[in-house]
C-alpha cells in the first residue's frame, strides 16, 4: 500500500484496493509480464486471480491492465474496434470506479488501450501499452491436445504442425482460409496466437512502437511483444500471407485499408460497410471526410458520436 | 548374356568386411521397478538389414522396441547410432532436440495401431506432409505433389488425398502411416506389429508392399511381431525373445527351418499350415 | 580344375527338445569338394541326408560339426559354418544359387518379375534382366500369355519352370540343384540338361539331387553316395 499512497482508493470511498487487485498480485502479474518482454512470445504462467467477470469477458486483459495501470493513465477499452459495445463499457467502467482512472475513446489520448479483437487503424506510439484479451493462447492446441507436448514443441522450436493447420486450409479451401488467430512467428522464435484478432492486424504488430501484452484469464498465460520486435505472419512460398481485402471504402467516413464491418440496415436487403474502428471513423469524419452513405438516413444512427450516445 | 567376367566377380556386393553398423547395441536392461522388461540384449543392426523381434507377448520384445527408439529410456547399456555424418552417437547422451529431430528425419516408426501413428483429424495428404513440414519445406504445391506421390507408393487413390484417416478402411490406415514415416527417406524404421489386427488378405497386400519399400528404399528396419510368417516374408535375420532374453538369432530362414532352442522349436512347430 | 565348394568332416544332427530332446543324427564326415565346370550329384535313399547337406551349403540348417568352404573370390574363401548372416545373405546374391522344387510365391509379382529379380539383385539393369527372364521362361515353354501374370495361380509345373528360370538366371559361381526335373516332361527336362550344360561351360560348379536316373546320367561328372557318411564318427 506504501508504495502507492496516492493511488489506492482510501477506505472511506470504499473498499476496493487501487485497480481491485491486491499488491502482491499486481506484482506477481509484473514478473510474468516482464519475463514476456524478456521472451518475446513465450507463454508465461501466472496465478490468474478470480475477477467479478466470467471468463471469456477478458478476464487475462483485465489482471494485466490491473497490473500496470497508474493513477495518471488514459485507458481506453474496445471490443470489436468499438468502444461502446458491453463488453467494452463495463470493462472501462470497472477501472473507473476501481482505480479512479481517466478513461477516453480516444486512440490518441489513450496511454493503455485493453482489446477484444482489434488493434486500432491509428498508429500506436512508444508512450502506450496495446493489452490483449485471449481466450486460448496455444496456436499448437489445434492439433495438439498435450500441454507437456506443445511446451516441449515450444522449447525446441518444433513449428511444423502449425504448417500442418495451413496446410489444411489450403487443401479444403484453396487458400489460407483462417481469418483470425492467425499464427505469427515473434521475433524469429516464438510462434504464437495473436488472440482472435483478424489477420488483417497481423501487419500492425510487426515492428510496432507500442508495447503489446496478452493475458489470458483462464489459460492462465501472459504473453507479449516488446515494442519495435518482428513479427512475421506464417504461410507457404506459394500460398503467401494476404490480408482481406474490402471492395469498397468505409460507407460513414469513406476511408480506404481499413478494416470493415458489415452492418444491416433493414429487412430489405440494405447493408453498408463501416469502419470497425469506431474512433478511427468519428475522427476522419470531424475532419471532413464523408463515404457515399454518410447522408443516408438509414444510416444515420450509426453516424452519431459515442458522446452524443453517452 | 552372361560372361564370364560378370559370373565370377558380381559387380553388386552389399556386403564389405569393412563397413560399420548403422545401430550399436550393447547390453541394454530394462526394468519396470523389480519387475524384467528385457536384459542384457546385444547386437549390431547393419545398413540394408531387416532384423525380426519374435517372441510371445510379454516376452519383452516390445519393451526392447521402445528402448531402441529411444521412446523408454533403458535401465542400463548403450544404444549407438551411426548419423547421417558418419559419427557414432550414444542415442541417451544426445540432447531431446537432437534426438527428436532424429525420430522425425532419420527414422520411422510404425504403431500396430495406426491411431496412435496418424493425426485421424487432418487429411491424408497433411498427414503424409507433416515431416516435410516439420524439416520446414514451406512450398505448399511441392509438398502437395509428394504427398500425392507417397499414396500412390502405397496404393491409396489420390482423390483420397484430402480425406482424413478416419475415412480409411484399417489396410489403409496402415499403409497411410508407412508413407507418412517413409516421405523423408529415413534411414531406420521401428515396425510394431504392423500387420496385427487386419484381415488376413489386407496383411498380404501390406507385406507386399512393404517388402518392396523395404528394398527399393535400402531400409534397415527393426520388426517386433509374433507371426512367423511375417518375419519370413520381410526379415533377413531374426532374434527369437523369451522371459526378456534372446535365446536364439540368426538367418531368418535357419532359425524357422531348423531352430535349436527348445522355445523356439516350439514357437516354430505351433504355426497353424495353412 | 579349382575346387569352389569344400565339404569338410561336416556333420549335422537335429536334438527334437519337443520329444524329450532325442537326437536325430543325419550325417556325419560329409568330406568332399566340387570344382569349377563340374557337377556332382548326391546319391542315396530318401532319407539319407542329400537335402539336408544342400541346405547347410544354402544356410538353411546349421553346421554342426566341420567346415563348408566356398570360394568368394580369388582371396576370399568363407566358411558357411560360421558365416555371420549378413555375410550367408550376401553369398546368397552373389555366389550360390539354388534351384529348388518349390516356389514361394511372391503376392503381385510377375512371373516375369519373379525371374529376373536374382539379376537385378547382381546389380544388372532391369531390361537386360528382363530380357533374359523371357529368353528362359521361352525356353522352358512357359506360355507367353503367363508372363506378365503372378505364378500363384499358375499350374505345379508352370510354376516350377518359372521357378528353375529364377535359379539359372543368375550368375552364381556355384549352383545347388534341388529335384531341378522332377515331374517334368521329356521337353522340359532337355532343357534343363541344357542349362546345366551352359552353366557348365561357364566354370560354374554344381551340386545337385537328381532322382530321374536318365538326366543324372546326362549331368552328373560324379555321383557321392551319402550313406558314406551315415557312420559315426
Amino acid at each position: 500500500m506504501s508504495a502507492h499512497p496516492d493511488t489506492a482508493t482510501s477506505p472511506d470511498e470504499g473498499h476496493y484496493n487501487f485497480a481491485y487487485l491486491d499488491e502482491q498480485t499486481k506484482r506477481m502479474i509484473r514478473r510474468a509480464i516482464l519475463k514476456g518482454i524478456a521472451v518475446p512470445g513465450y507463454q508465461v504462467p501466472f496465478a490468474s486471480r478470480e475477477m467479478p467477470m466470467p471468463y471469456g469477458w477478458g478476464t487475462g486483459g483485465v489482471q494485466v491492465t490491473a497490473a500496470i495501470l497508474g493513477a495518471d493513465d488514459t485507458l481506453k477499452v474496445i471490443d470489436q474496434g468499438s468502444d461502446d459495445t458491453t463488453n467494452a463499457v463495463s470493462i472501462r467502467g470497472f477501472f473507473e470506479k476501481t482505480a479512479g482512472v481517466e478513461t477516453t475513446t480516444r486512440t490518441s489520448e489513450a496511454s493503455i488501450i485493453q482489446t477484444r479483437h482489434r488493434i486500432p487503424e491509428a498508429l500506436l506510439t512508444e508512450d502506450q501499452v496495446l493489452v490483449y484479451q485471449v481466450p486460448i493462447p496455444e496456436p499448437l492446441r489445434f492439433l495438439e491436445p498435450r500441454e507437456t507436448e506443445t511446451r516441449k514443441m515450444h522449447a525446441l522450436a518444433e513449428y511444423g504442425l502449425m504448417h500442418v493447420k495451413l496446410y489444411e486450409d489450403i487443401a479444403r479451401n484453396g487458400h489460407i482460409a483462417t481469418t483470425y488467430a492467425y499464427p505469427v512467428e515473434v521475433n524469429d522464435r516464438y510462434v504464437m496466437d495473436p488472440s482472435p484478432t483478424p489477420k488483417f492486424d497481423n501487419p500492425k504488430m510487426h515492428e510496432m512502437a507500442a508495447l503489446q501484452l496478452f493475458g489470458a484469464g483462464r489459460e492462465k498465460r501472459i504473453y507479449a511483444i516488446p515494442p519495435h520486435t518482428k513479427v512475421k505472419s506464417l504461410d507457404f512460398d506459394d500460398h503467401p500471407f494476404e490480408v482481406q481485402k474490402f471492395e469498397k471504402p468505409c460507407g460513414l467516413c469513406g476511408a480506404e485499408n481499413v478494416y470493415l464491418d458489415e452492418v444491416i440496415l433493414d429487412d430489405k436487403g440494405g447493408r453498408m460497410f463501416v469502419c470497425s474502428d469506431s474512433d478511427h471513423c468519428e475522427d476522419r469524419r470531424s475532419h471532413g471526410h464523408l463515404g457515399e452513405m454518410a447522408a443516408d438516413p438509414a444510416a444515420s444512427h450509426l453516424a452519431s458520436t459515442g458522446e452524443e450516445r453517452a | 548374356m552372361t560372361d564370364q567376367t560378370t559370373m565370377l566377380e558380381p559387380n553388386f556386393v552389399p556386403y564389405q568386411e569393412n563397413d560399420e553398423p548403422l545401430l550399436r547395441v550393447s547390453g541394454v536392461t530394462r526394468y519396470y521397478g523389480d519387475r524384467l522388461g528385457c536384459t542384457d540384449i546385444s547386437f549390431n543392426l547393419w545398413p540394408g538389414e531387416v532384423l525380426a523381434i519374435v517372441g510371445e507377448s510379454g516376452s519383452g520384445k516390445t519393451t526392447l522396441l521402445n528402448c531402441l527408439s529411444t521412446r523408454l529410456a533403458p535401465t542400463a547399456g548403450a544404444i549407438e547410432y551411426r548419423m547421417r555424418d558418419g559419427s557414432m552417437r550414444d542415442l541417451y547422451q544426445l540432447t531431446e532436440a537432437d534426438r527428436r529431430l532424429l525420430m522425425r528425419t532419420d527414422w520411422g516408426f510404425v504403431h500396430q495401431s495406426p491411431a496412435d501413428g496418424l493425426r485421424m483429424t487432418v487429411s491424408a495428404g497433411a498427414n503424409v506432409g507433416e515431416r516435410l513440414m516439420a524439416v520446414g519445406n514451406r512450398h505448399y504445391g511441392n509438398i502437395r505433389a509428394t504427398a500425392t506421390d507417397w499414396l500412390e507408393r502405397v496404393e491409396i487413390a489420390t482423390d483420397r488425398i484430402d480425406d482424413p484417416p478416419r475415412a480409411f478402411s484399417g489396410g489403409m490406415r496402415q499403409r497411410l502411416q508407412i508413407a507418412r514415416n517413409l516421405v523423408t527417406h529415413p534411414r531406420l524404421v521401428f515396425m510394431d506389429e504392423p500387420t496385427g489386427g487386419l484381415d488376413v488378405s489386407v496383411q498380404a497386400r501390406l507385406l507386399d508392399m512393404m517388402r518392396r519399400l523395404v528394398a527399393d528404399l535400402g531400409l534397415s528396419v527393426i520388426i517386433v511381431t509374433h507371426d512367423l510368417a511375417v518375419a519370413r516374408l520381410l526379415s533377413h535375420r531374426i532374434m527369437v525373445m523369451r522371459h526378456g532374453k534372446v535365446i536364439e538369432t540368426g538367418l531368418t530362414d535357419q532359425v524357422l527351418d531348423d531352430p535349436r532352442e527348445p522355445y523356439s522349436q516350439l514357437l516354430v512347430s505351433s504355426i497353424l499350415q495353412a | 580344375m579349382p575346387v569352389r565348394l569344400y565339404l569338410n568332416s561336416v556333420g549335422k544332427s537335429f536334438v527334437m527338445h519337443l520329444q524329450d530332446g532325442i537326437s536325430l543324427p543325419v550325417v556325419s564326415n560329409v568330406d568332399f569338394a566340387v570344382e569349377t565346370g563340374e557337377c556332382v550329384v548326391l546319391g542315396g535313399p530318401s532319407g539319407a541326408g542329400k537335402s539336408s547337406i544342400l541346405k547347410m551349403i544354402y544356410g538353411n540348417y546349421r553346421c554342426d560339426e566341420g567346415q563348408i568352404l566356398v570360394v568368394r573370390g580369388p582371396d576370399d574363401i568363407v566358411n558357411i559354418a560360421d558365416a555371420a548372416p549378413r555375410r550367408m545373405l550376401a553369398l546368397r546374391q552373389d555366389t550360390i544359387g539354388y534351384v529348388s522344387q518349390f516356389l514361394r510365391v511372391i503376392p503381385r509379382v510377375s512371373a516375369v518379375d519373379v525371374v529376373a529379380e536374382p539379376l537385378i539383385g547382381q546389380g544388372a539393369d532391369e531390361r537386360t534382366a528382363t530380357a533374359r527372364a523371357r529368353e528362359l521362361l521361352a525356353r522352358l515353354n512357359v506360355p507367353e500369355g503367363l508372363w506378365s501374370l503372378p505364378p500363384a495361380t499358375f499350374s505345379g509345373g508352370e510354376q516350377q519352370r518359372v521357378n528353375i528360370a529364377r535359379g539359372f538366371i543368375a550368375n552364381y559361381p556355384v549352383l545347388l540343384l534341388d529335384e531341378p526335373t522332377a515331374s517334368l516332361d521329356a521337353a522340359n527336362r532337355a532343357v534343363v540338361v541344357e542349362l546345366v550344360d551352359e552353366k557348365k561351360a561357364q566354370g560354374v560348379a554344381m551340386l545337385g539331387i537328381l532322382h530321374d536316373l536318365d538326366v543324372r546320367e546326362r549331368i552328373a561328372d560324379r555321383i557321392i553316395d551319402v550313406t558314406n557318411f551315415r557312420q559315426a564318427a
